[in-house]
């Protein structure tokens, strides 16, 4: 059972090859061999998920079997294990849900190029998943908005290569605020691989001159992956990045790429930092605030949006909020709480970005919210693949939006003072704006208009190709509705072998 | 101050950092801003090289049998430059094509402008 061991290597180099290869295949050669070729590495990503939990320790992968202070390594443990896992069923469910609107929205001979860069982008979020040294972080990292980009220009109309333009700059001024941190780090430490970083770091602490170095340095790490991953007040790129792009990659982009940056923020905080020194800077309380701010911010412009896309949009601002609010409160339960939103929303938020163009479909192709009058019943199955996720983000029991909801209130209540006070509050105001904004777009789309059904509307025609993904996503959020003890188990299992 | 003559090269690497930061974000001209990011970059690369060299050391290749540690700098922070330059080129390339299709379709590089004609013409879908 040794050979699973290989896994996270393979899946990575696995995922490169494939996007080469997709270049040299036609367009729907590449379709069927992108598939496969997913389905293989989630297979392969639950390998070591068995693997790590029923070992019950984590393994690292040693590239070229140079020893630690030297070479570059992968490292796989139980949360690692499972947030690879839950990205690479999301990434096949939304290739699998945008199908149809791949064909429609690229042109036929670029198809092929759309699946190279997914399976990049693929390579991209394993490698940073997997990866135990913080130079490899930063170059896949860079890969990741390149593609990301790639993934966001490929429908060509005037208004993605704009929101393409504006994504780029702020993920560029991010990638270089990433990069100095890492070289402030790399300078004081000497070493780019995670553990040996950790274990000087350790000892220049206590120094002055050098915690101001190293304080200087996580701050200027934050701040660059939180302006790539869309905190608040770097939020106003999200609704035209996410709105215009083609269904599957705006999923993508909302659930996976800027999850996939906060996981591997939290993954310099526990292997690079220390837990225990993040928890004495004061970044941690910065964190915190601007979670809040987002929250309250995303949501109310989540309210004020006219167009079905901007609003889920906007609301995922307000869920990248949670997270860093998670962070924020900081420990075990604080942490927890974070990692299982991370799964919580991609799950949910690809759902309903998938959703919303088959509602579009059926009111004459428009998203904006006075079209979408009764566009469930004309859809009923796109209508209640709505349904399901926005009662998540609600947070409706049985759904995985009101377990996380519920470990951010018990991880403030560990904590205690006044946060306890703050989160509270956001979460009671958070999920008043969320049922306002997510209800009424529900009545709207529900009651029936009264114009006709336009001739010009196309006919519904759902195949197997969309209907089995969402079954899919529906299931895996109420599972961490019903069952969210397991996974916060396994995240709290994860969190321990960081240390 | 005697901190900040010591470590000019630093300290030049920083400013540079800075300037570049603040083209990159707030002209409104796609090329200055694309110039912005080549400098920001540039920026960290001379912090790194000159973190890396120590005066008076050699490259790392063992010439006449001297082994001792002292004689040679860390190769580590060249080779991460090199790496950070390649993506750094690429990064630029992607955006220069970006400019370019902006350009074609809009015929003006000023992002204000850019974006006031993107609202004129295309319609919510």
């Amino acid at each position: 059972m040794d050979f699973i061991r290989n896994f996270p290597m393979f899946s990575v180099v696995l995922s490169l090859f494939s996007g080469v290869l997709c270049t040299l295949l036609d367009a729907k050669k590449a379709k069927t061999y992108t598939i496969l070729y997913e389905c293989a590495v989630l297979a392969m990503n639950l390998a070591v998920l068995w693997y790590t939990v029923s070992a019950g320790t984590s393994f690292t992968y040693v590239l070229g079997e140079f020893p630690a202070p030297w070479g570059n390594e992968l490292r796989a443990g139980v949360l690692e294990a499972s947030i690879a896992v839950v990205f690479m069923a999301v990434m096949l469910c939304a290739v699998l849900a945008g199908l149809r609107y791949v064909k429609e929205d690229i042109d036929e001979s670029k198809v092929n190029i759309y699946y190279t860069i997914l399976n990049l982008m693929t390579a991209a979020l394993m490698a940073m998943t997997w990866t135990n040294d913080i130079f490899s972080g930063y170059v896949f990292l860079e890969i990741l908005t390149l593609t990301s980009c790639g993934a966001l220009i490929v429908r060509e109309i005037g208004r993605t290569t704009l929101a393409a333009v504006r994504y780029m700059i702020l993920n560029l001024v991010g990638s270089g605020l990433f990069l100095l941190g890492v070289v402030l780090l790399y300078d004081v430490t000497g070493n780019l691989l995670m553990v040996p970083m950790q274990r000087s770091i350790a000892l220049l602490y206590p120094d002055p001159r050098a915690r101001i170095v190293l304080i200087m340095a996580t701050g200027i790490l934050t701040i660059g992956l939180s302006i790539k991953s869309g905190l608040f007040p770097f939020h106003y790129w999200m609704p035209d990045t996410y709105g215009w792009a083609t269904p599957t990659s705006a999923a993508v982009l909302s659930s996976l790429v800027s999850k996939c940056y906060i996981f591997l923020l939290i993954k310099i905080y526990w292997r690079v930092i220390g837990i225990d020194l993040f928890m004495e800077m004061p970044i941690r309380n910065i964190l915190f605030v601007l979670g809040l701010c987002g929250i309250i911010f995303g949501s109310v412009s989540a309210i004020r949006a006219e167009n079905i896309n901007r609003m889920v949009a906007f609301s995922s601002a307000a869920q990248i909020g949670y997270i860093y609010m998670g962070i924020g409160l900081g420990g075990i339960p604080g942490f927890t709480a974070a990692v299982f939103h991370i799964m919580a929303h991609a799950v949910t938020k690809s759902q309903l970005f998938l959703t919303t163009p088959r509602l579009a479909d059926v009111s004459g192709g428009s998203l904006r919210f006075k079209n979408l009058q009764g566009c469930a019943l004309k859809d009923p199955n796109a209508g209640l693949f709505f349904l399901l996720p926005s009662l998540s983000m609600i947070g409706i029991p049985i759904f995985a939006g009101f377990s996380s909801k519920l470990f951010f209130a018990t991880a403030a209540a560990d904590g205690g003072g006044i946060k306890l006070i703050l989160v509270m509050l956001a979460l009671a105001a958070s999920s008043t704006l969320n049922a306002l904004y997510f209800i009424r777009t529900l009545i709207r789309i529900y009651t029936p208009g009264r114009t006709p059904v336009k001739a010009g509307d196309r006919k519904i025609r759902h195949r197997l190709d969309y209907n089995i993904p969402m079954i899919v996503l529906t299931l895996g959020n109420l599972a961490m509705g019903l069952f969210s003890w397991v996974f916060a188990g396994l995240i709290g299992q994860g969190l321990g072998m960081f240390m | 101050m005697e901190n900040l003559l010591a470590n000019s090269t630093e300290a030049v690497a920083v400013i540079l950092f800075g300037i570049g930061f603040t083209m990159l974000l707030f002209h409104r001209n796609l090329f200055r801003k694309l110039i912005g990011l080549n400098v920001m970059d540039t920026g960290v690369f001379l912090f790194l090289a000159s973190m890396g060299y120590i005066e008076g050391r050699k490259a790392p290749i063992i010439v006449n049998g001297v082994q001792s540690t002292e004689a040679y700098i860390n190769p580590v922070p060249a080779s991460l430059v090199l790496t950070g330059i390649v993506v750094s080129v690429s990064v630029t390339a992607i955006m220069l094509s970006l400019t370019v299709r902006l350009y074609m379709r809009y015929h003006t590089l000023n992002l204000d402008e850019i974006y006031k004609k993107a609202d004129h013409q295309e319609d919510d879908r």
